[in-house]
């Protein structure tokens, strides 16, 4: 079988490698005795089991673990927990079926649930309900190979705990989330972990790769995808004991350059888990989010914009209005097109579509009082859309003012992402602030699609070309008295990090799970071009 | 019977751990006592693990609490007590 390579998102960051293992779900054959009062009886003692083997598991838990299956004891020892279960044996339905309904109603309960937190704690009562089925079928626990990457669709905490991490391994799955006890149960352990990997539907028990720094798994890798895997993992590895201690401090560089280094969110939920003390603020809040079940109305964004500004306090946030288009379609708003990267894609289908551009609007002004709000208009590639944009934000600000209805102006900034913009930023020297994204100037300047594979090599923001465009925008910034940030995949890559110091930068924008290595690279970077770091 | 109103501060709100510490501090009394996130109710049974979580109540959201039994005005003061001690979990509380 050639290399085969799977993709995800990143929940813990880290390097493994080793045998895939699938943990997929057992059949469980269950045979009921037709008798309510042994089914009664299989169940309780069933529960009473797996009670116990949790509290076995606690006795070897570091206390964040041990945390969380105390959860599970308590959830055990309640018996409001089986009451459905045990009202249905007494109707007739067998302990298995019982049990299974009066747990799945709980975790649907949960699944609906607003909060990220609650809706992640429906993982736990699967963990929960697939322990005591396991007891009733008497099944024993599937256990791993020390070293393993498990490979499953969900993965419970339990199941997390009966793995022995000291020996290496990590995770892969095809769902999961970054709220999970799992994931952040594989955060403080330092145990690698994607979510929603895509392409390894027929790995089997391979040999592979997996680089949760990138997203990436490799399955039956080749010698050089081996070389390149050795050389981020022992980087990585060396930046992750810097990293730990430094989370609470304020990134700088070796020769004593403060950097700041703000993050990324894709939605508001992911600030719950996250210390603002950590980071300087939100350098790229995505707003796509919002448009993943149609156009949203303007009450739904002024609470999610508020709640990401209530969050930072005083520190800044940068809204980018929405860019749809591209990757990202929406039904009902972005438009079929041969070539959507070069096509009607971010603030080009904004302004062709007055009437959702207006609401989100209204809803950034009136949320701007709440916090040091800034926000940005993304693939920008003449001076007219900027002019446009801000003159509909004139108009709705006077609109609401008109209403008597509270609202800020927030300073006004494009992202630097279409050549056009990063060859002569001397167009846009009206704009409030720059914001570089990498990953599509990149993709421009280079012609080849992050996406694609076979063009992944050309894909390189250190290629001279990109690093020179940077640096021009990043010196007229500076000579201009423009702030400057960059948000992107390469502002957190410790391999790039130095050359975009060397560019110019001092504030990089990161994915919140990037953030402490990111953090670390900078300390051992220099902005100046010296090898030695001496200014 | 005893009543009382609190606000909960919490980083995430009631869950997992301040959850197990409330319940576990609820079934210390011999009183009945009953949690709710509205005035009006769904009422439950604040020494189940089960009810005081599907309750999901957020930060920033307002417990309402009474109690009924000889202890009832100990047992609120315990709860209230220990929820704006923000569940004892203070500053050192973050999740990794």
């Amino acid at each position: 079988m050639p290399t085969l390579r799977g993709s995800g998102t990143v929940a813990s960051i880290g390097y493994a490698s080793g045998p895939l293992f699938r943990l997929d779900q057992d059949e469980l054959g269950y045979q009921s005795s037709g008798e309510p009062a042994t089914e009664a009886a299989r169940l309780r003692d069933a529960i009473a089991a797996a009670a116990s083997a949790v509290l076995v598991l606690i006795e070897e838990a570091d206390e964040d673990s041990a945390a969380i299956l105390e959860f599970q004891v308590a959830m055990f020892e309640d018996d409001a927990l089986a009451e459905p279960a045990f009202d249905a044996i007494e109707d007739g339905v067998d302990a298995a079926t019982a049990w299974t309904a009066a747990l799945d109603e709980q975790i649907a309960g949960y699944d609906v649930a607003d909060d990220a937190y609650f809706r992640a704690r429906s993982a736990d009562l699967a963990d929960i309900r697939d322990r005591v089925l396991r007891g009733l079928s008497g099944l024993a626990d599937a256990r791993a190979p020390d070293g393993a990457v498990l490979f499953a669709r969900e993965l419970t905490p339990t199941q997390f705990l009966t793995v022995d991490w000291g020996q290496g391994g990590g995770i892969v799955l095809t769902e999961g989330s970054a709220a999970s006890h799992v994931a952040m149960l594989a955060r403080a352990r330092g145990v690698p972990m994607l979510i929603g990997v895509r392409g390894l539907a027929q790995a089997d028990d391979d040999f592979v790769l997996l680089d949760a720094e990138h997203g990436e798994v490799i399955v039956q890798p080749d010698p050089e995808a081996r070389r390149d895997f050795l050389k981020a993992s022992t980087l990585h590895n060396q930046l992750v004991e810097l990293a730990r201690s430094r989370m609470g401090e304020k990134a700088v560089t070796r020769n004593g350059q403060p950097i700041d280094v703000l993050v990324n969110i894709a939605q508001p939920a992911e600030v719950e888990t996250l210390d603002i003390a950590h980071c300087d603020g939100v350098g790229l809040m995505r707003t796509e989010f919002l448009f993943g079940d149609g156009l949203p109305d303007e009450e739904t964004q002024y609470r999610a914009y508020r709640r990401v500004l209530e969050w930072a306090t005083d520190k800044p946030v940068t809204i980018r209005t929405v860019d749809a288009g591209g990757d990202k379609p929406v039904p009902g708003f972005t438009v079929e097109e041969g070539n959507p990267f070069l096509g009607l894609r971010g603030l080009r289908l904004s302004l062709t579509r007055p009437d959702v551009f207006r609401m989100q609007i209204r809803a950034l002004l009136r949320a701007a009082p709440k916090g040091a709000l800034k926000v940005m208009f993304p693939m920008v590639s003449i001076i007219g859309e900027y002019h446009a944009a801000v003159a509909l934000f004139a108009e709705q600000a006077a609109a609401l003012s008109a209403a008597g209805i509270a609202h800020a102006m927030p300073p006004l900034g494009i992202m630097v992402e279409v050549p056009a913009v990063a060859i002569h930023p001397q167009t846009f020297a009206d704009v409030a602030f720059f914001s570089i994204g990498s990953n599509d100037l990149t993709q421009y300047v280079m012609a080849a699609g992050r996406d694609n594979g076979a063009v992944a090599a050309l894909n390189d923001t250190r290629n001279p070309a990109v690093l020179s465009l940077i640096r021009n925008v990043v010196t007229f910034a500076d000579e201009n008295a423009i702030p400057i940030s960059l948000c992107g995949d390469a502002g957190s890559d410790p391999a790039i990090i130095p050359a975009l110091l060397r560019a110019g930068l001092r504030s990089l924008s990161v994915a919140p799970a990037q953030l402490p290595l990111a953090k670390a690279a900078i300390s051992q970077a220099s902005t100046s071009d010296g090898a030695d770091g001496q200014d | 019977m005893a009543e009382a109103r609190v606000l909960i501060t919490h980083d995430v709100g009631l869950h997992a751990r301040p959850s197990v510490k409330l319940t576990k501090l609820a079934k210390g009394f011999g009183a009945r006592i009953d949690l709710a996130l509205t005035e009006a109710g769904p009422w439950v049974d604040a020494k189940s693990i089960v009810k005081v979580m599907a309750t999901k109540a957020p930060k920033g959201a307002t417990l309402f609490l009474r109690a009924e039994g000889d202890d009832a005005v100990d047992a609120i003061a315990a709860i209230v007590g220990l929820i704006e001690r923000d569940f004892d979990e203070g500053g050192s509380h973050a999740h990794p």
